[in-house]
């Protein structure tokens, strides 16, 4: 299946603004930060389709995972 | 002088009526630093009635970079005594509280109670959880704000929402600004939207970015809401 990742702030370094890959029908956005190299802290928000979404739900073609890192400063 | 034209400008924004309630609200602002700087100067001005500020750090010279309220002449001087001092500069007809400790589990509750609302102005994680956690039990809505270089993220926690357990993952202490760093304009622009943010709670206003999260890139210009 095909999915569209969008990334934000530092994610966005060496990988880009945006991703398609294709995926294993039975791939989860776990296995989508894994092939991105990116570690599971490095996650804060994760959105599928817009909308708050889990590391190990289940994706359909098409969809788009959004990630963003955590920021604290102040 | 004759400052009765004070808030003349709030008036057309802003109702008589809701320009005198402002008068009766008591804000909480822990953290005086670079969001709580702006935050402080911004409700000072618009006539919020009462101010506690809460920091129990001094100033250092690495924070001449952005926060409003140091300079080369306060270096090493407690921030919330500091910021006290600004609001009775500019406004002495608040009331002001000044806390030079830092707020941790043991004594948010009462540093917290008897606000109508908390703006979150701190740079670490686990002490917003720890404010959130307070301001569930004290049933008082807290303005949120985070920053990291070009980036921000700003939304408003009604009492026991736990908006930052679904932002920040477990065990997370920092965040990207590790890397990015704290510049002059993106704590202006959260604590910007903060204090519109709090005025809107406390007027009960529409259009409050309740338990939803407004994510701020200033690099590329792009600006969503998320829903928790």
């Amino acid at each position: 299946m095909d999915i569209k990742v969008r990334l934000f702030a530092t994610l966005r370094e060496n990988r880009g603004k945006e991703v398609n890959l294709e995926m294993k029908e039975t791939a989860l956005p776990r296995d989508i930060i894994e092939k991105l190299d990116i570690s599971e802290p490095e996650v804060a928000i994760l959105l599928v389709n817009g909308r708050d979404g889990k590391l190990d739900q289940e994706l359909s073609d098409g969809d788009v995972v959004s990630i963003f890192p955590p920021v604290g400063g102040g | 002088m004759d400052l009765t034209q004070r808030y003349i400008r709030n008036e057309s924004m802003l109702s008589a009526e809701e320009n005198s309630r402002l008068r009766s609200f008591k804000v909480v602002i822990v953290g005086c630093g670079g969001l709580g700087g702006h935050i402080i100067e911004q409700l000072a001005r618009i006539g919020i009635g009462h101010l506690t500020m809460i920091d129990g750090d001094v100033f250092e010279p690495s924070n001449l970079n952005r926060q409003l309220l140091s300079h080369p002449g306060n270096l090493g001087k407690p921030k919330a005594l500091e910021a006290e001092m600004r609001v009775r500069l500019i406004n002495p007809d608040v009331k002001t509280d000044a806390r030079h400790v830092f707020l941790t589990d043991e004594n948010a509750e009462s540093l917290l109670g008897g606000h109508h609302i908390i703006c979150d102005a701190l740079d670490n994680i686990s002490s917003r959880k720890i404010v959130q956690k307070a301001a569930a039990k004290l049933n008082i809505p807290m303005v949120f704000a985070a920053i990291a270089g070009w980036y921000a993220q700003v939304g408003t926690i009604m009492p026991g929402a736990n908006l930052l357990d679904k932002i920040y993952p477990e065990g997370v202490e920092k965040g990207a600004e590790t890397q990015l760093g704290n510049p002059s304009f993106t704590p202006a622009l959260a604590a910007s939207l903060q204090v519109a943010e709090t005025i809107k709670v406390l007027l009960n206003k529409e259009g409050v970015l309740k338990n939803s999260l407004l994510m701020v890139n200033t690099l590329d210009h792009e600006y969503q809401v998320i829903d928790f």
